[in-house]
């Protein structure tokens, strides 16, 4: 019984990360609708932390652990992970989810854990003041819509006056938070706006498409997600509905969404604040210590896909972020209060990128006690079926804060009178 | 031009239906022969889909594991199969499922309440989506076995020419009409005028009487699953080219639900009319009421219409009325 009790213990003692170690747990869903997404995203987040240890011995010479946990995109798993982890010494959470970010983000504020939701979640916590513990750079929903505006004035002359613009969404907390700032947009540029809701998962779209057929809008926007996007852009397809003028949040923006679609899916576009593909340094060291060893996340087959960038990219901000920490606390083995100032003084610029292996890889991220959102900037990729390639066909473009940040103080502040909160900053 | 637009949602509704109806008829097979609401034919249509894509492309079944356990990295055999055989092979290894399923799971449990056997359809769904994922992976799967997609020119001339307004058919729902309607055809056929037929038909009506003339429970069982594989290997195809091959795809089942409530759970014409039904009667709502309740009414109003029917039928349309006395 003795030798059992001890046999336990050294297993648990075993899987629970080394106190000393920097933990990062990935909440992460590999099954389920959206499982095929978060894979893909889980993948490049453990990997590039891989890359640190196996190149660097971690940062600052801690090592950095990433237990994970299966949320499969539902919110009580991931309220159910983000308890059994944080008390191995959680530093950040990144749950790749706005439902399970709006029930983390009072826990996270009850429990001073940083939480770290990179282009989803609550878009207002862009306001440090109010949600001291959020962090949402370099781009959150809000500055997608206004970016996709932007760039339909672009391809309209300048004028989107009397142009119908239809947005299809995942009828959830994530599909429903632009509609806000794009009816703001839709009354400053005057076009009009249809929303188009779509229940999860979104494999039955008949009826909104041939709405959008009767209605021939001139744009169609989509905040969709999983199987709703291959879904959407097969009935676009279907009736003949211009690719060129269908427009994708960034969450519909990966090879999952256009490949099934095949050559009808050429010309569809969709935001991005990440770069694709392998061309970049990075992958030469991410090959010799990662892959090559075989310690890649499932072997490296999404290597350089959309979403296993966007993984890595999450994973970039928050080493540096914790790099920064580390400096300004003067010590290797931070805290997360002292992650959050290294969050608040992180200023990830294009010589750093270009340092870190990733140039023109992201917009320029710099944050501070009240911006944790940063710049907010986005570009277009555009499907090129053929070549089964994600193009990228803009420059980093920056939203209208002009019109998002009344919105993003209103929000934030009415939640800071709900919850009590004193603002800070 | 109004009623056109509805006119043409109709159409589609019915269309949509049909592809409804596909899944549940896998339903109602297992129903009807053994009293079992499979749970799992959701998850059955998703593994057989899986299966054929894996067969079509050449991929090696446990790549991942295989490659995890011995530090190899195969992936292909460096082979494709044909459609058609692709479709032969997976059609067998659901037959392999079914005599898995009977021996392992079924054998077991005669005899004991329907409750326990739909549990353990659940614990089965549950296996197979894991089986499925290690076998072949979860990433999204491109299913072509030549079906076509896309408007329909020649309906939406047709219609333009006829009424003014060029009407959108999808080709992909036009070949699953068809396909349903044959596979309905078939089915009706196979139990009214085959001996297995005959005795599938006999032991739906009564387990007891059935045995004691010499009909084998276990073979019907078997061939009811095998069959029932089947249909979902169909619906897999024709929702797998619709929207990729998918976990999302074992999620039709909960489309198929409102089907039989609506229809009844023992009937294959009633599957067919309930998917119509309901295919017809949520788009139509969607179009005429949607737009002033904030849209998306499909997936719920699908089981009110369901519910209505049953306050007057609370067997279903089609479904067999159950006289229990006391």
């Amino acid at each position: 019984m003795k030798m059992k009790l001890a046999t336990a213990l050294t297993a648990l003692l075993v899987a629970a990360p080394a106190m000393a170690d920097l933990v990062v747990p990935n909440l992460s869903y590999r099954t389920g609708p959206y499982g095929a997404n978060g894979t893909q995203y889980a993948d490049g987040f453990n990997d590039y932390f891989t890359l640190l240890n196996e190149r660097d011995g971690g940062i600052g010479g801690e090592k950095i652990q990433t237990p994970e946990c299966e949320t499969a995109y539902n919110t009580e798993k991931g309220v159910e992970c983000y308890e059994a982890t944080k008390g191995n010494g959680a530093l950040v959470y990144n749950p790749l989810s706005t439902g399970i970010t709006y029930q983390l983000i009072p826990k996270v504020s009850a429990d001073k854990i940083v939480l770290y939701t990179p282009g989803y979640g609550r878009t207002s916590a862009k306001n440090g003041k109010v949600f001291e513990w959020v962090f949402n750079a370099p781009a959150n929903y809000w500055d997608g819509a206004s970016v996709a505006v932007k760039y339909l004035l672009d391809q309209s002359g300048g004028d989107l006056k009397g142009k119908k613009v239809a947005l299809v969404y995942h009828n959830s907390a994530y599909g429903k938070e632009p509609i806000r700032t794009l009816q703001d947009l839709s009354k400053k540029h005057g076009f009009t706006l249809t929303e188009l809701p779509i229940d999860p998962p979104g494999q039955e779209q008949k009826s909104q498409w041939l709405q959008i057929r009767r209605d021939k809008p001139d744009y169609v926007v989509m905040w969709g997600w999983g199987v709703m996007n291959q879904t959407a852009i097969q009935e676009a397809a279907n009736i003949r509905f211009p690719m060129e003028n269908f427009i994708g949040i960034w969450w519909s923006g990966s090879e999952v969404d256009v490949l099934p679609v095949g050559e009808a899916a050429n010309g569809y576009k969709s935001l991005t604040f990440n770069g694709v593909g392998t061309d970049y340094p990075v992958y030469d060291d991410m090959k010799k210590f990662v892959i090559e060893p075989g310690k890649a996340s499932q072997g490296g087959q999404f290597v350089g896909s959309a979403l296993y960038s966007r993984g890595m990219y999450a994973a970039v901000v928050i080493a540096e972020a914790i790099k920064k920490a580390q400096e300004l606390a003067g010590t290797p083995a931070i805290n997360p209060t002292q992650l959050r100032d290294g969050f608040e003084a992180l200023d990830i610029t294009p010589d750093r990128l270009k340092e870190i292996g990733l140039p023109d890889f992201g917009p320029e991220i710099k944050m501070s006690c009240d911006n944790h959102g940063g710049s907010g900037m986005a570009r277009l990729q555009q499907w090129d079926a053929a070549a089964k390639q994600w193009k990228l066909i803009t420059e980093f473009t920056a939203p209208d804060q002009d019109v998002l940040n009344p919105l993003i103080a209103a929000d934030s502040e009415a939640f800071a009178a709900e919850a009590g909160i004193k603002p800070r900053c | 031009m109004e009623f056109l637009y509805a006119s043409e949602v109709l159409v589609n509704g019915l269309m949509a239906g049909v592809m409804y109806a596909l899944v549940a008829l896998g339903f109602v097979l297992i129903y009807k022969a053994s009293g079992v609401f499979n749970y799992a034919q959701g998850v059955m249509a998703l593994f057989a889909a899986m299966t054929l894509v894996g067969i079509m492309e050449g991929r090696v079944p446990f790549a991942h594991l295989i490659n995890a356990l011995f530090g190899v990295h195969v992936s292909h055999f460096g082979w494709t199969v044909p459609a058609f055989f692709g479709i032969a092979l997976t059609a067998l290894i659901m037959v392999g499922l079914a005599i898995a399923v009977e021996k392992l799971v079924l054998k077991h449990l005669v005899g004991q309440e329907p409750i326990i056997l739909f549990m353990a359809t659940i614990g089965l769904a549950w296996f197979l989506e894991g089986l499925g994922d290690v076998m072949w992976g979860a990433d999204v799967k491109v299913l072509d076995v030549g079906l076509p997609q896309g408007i329909s020119d020649g309906i939406e001339a047709a219609t333009n020419d006829w009424l003014g307004y060029g009407f959108f058919i999808d080709r992909l729902d036009i070949w699953a009409t068809v396909i349903a309607a044959a596979l309905v055809a078939g089915l009706v056929g196979f139990s009214q005028y085959t001996k297995q037929g005959r005795a599938m038909r006999a032991v739906a009506d009564d387990h007891q009487a059935a045995l004691s003339v010499g009909i084998s429970l276990r073979f019907i069982w078997i061939m009811v699953w095998s069959i029932a594989g089947f249909v979902a290997l169909v619906a897999g195809i024709m929702w797998g080219t619709k929207s990729g091959v998918q976990f999302s795809l074992s999620l039709i089942a909960l489309k198929a639900l409102p089907v039989l409530m609506l229809g009844g759970f023992t009937s294959i014409p009633g599957a067919i009319v309930g998917g119509l039904i309901i295919g017809m009667g949520e788009k139509l709502f969607e179009y005429f009421i949607g737009p002033m309740v904030g849209g998306a009414t499909e997936n719920w109003f699908a089981y009110v219409l369901a519910l209505l029917f049953l306050v007057f039928r609370p067997q279903g349309l089609f479904g067999e009325r159950i006289i229990e006395r006391v």
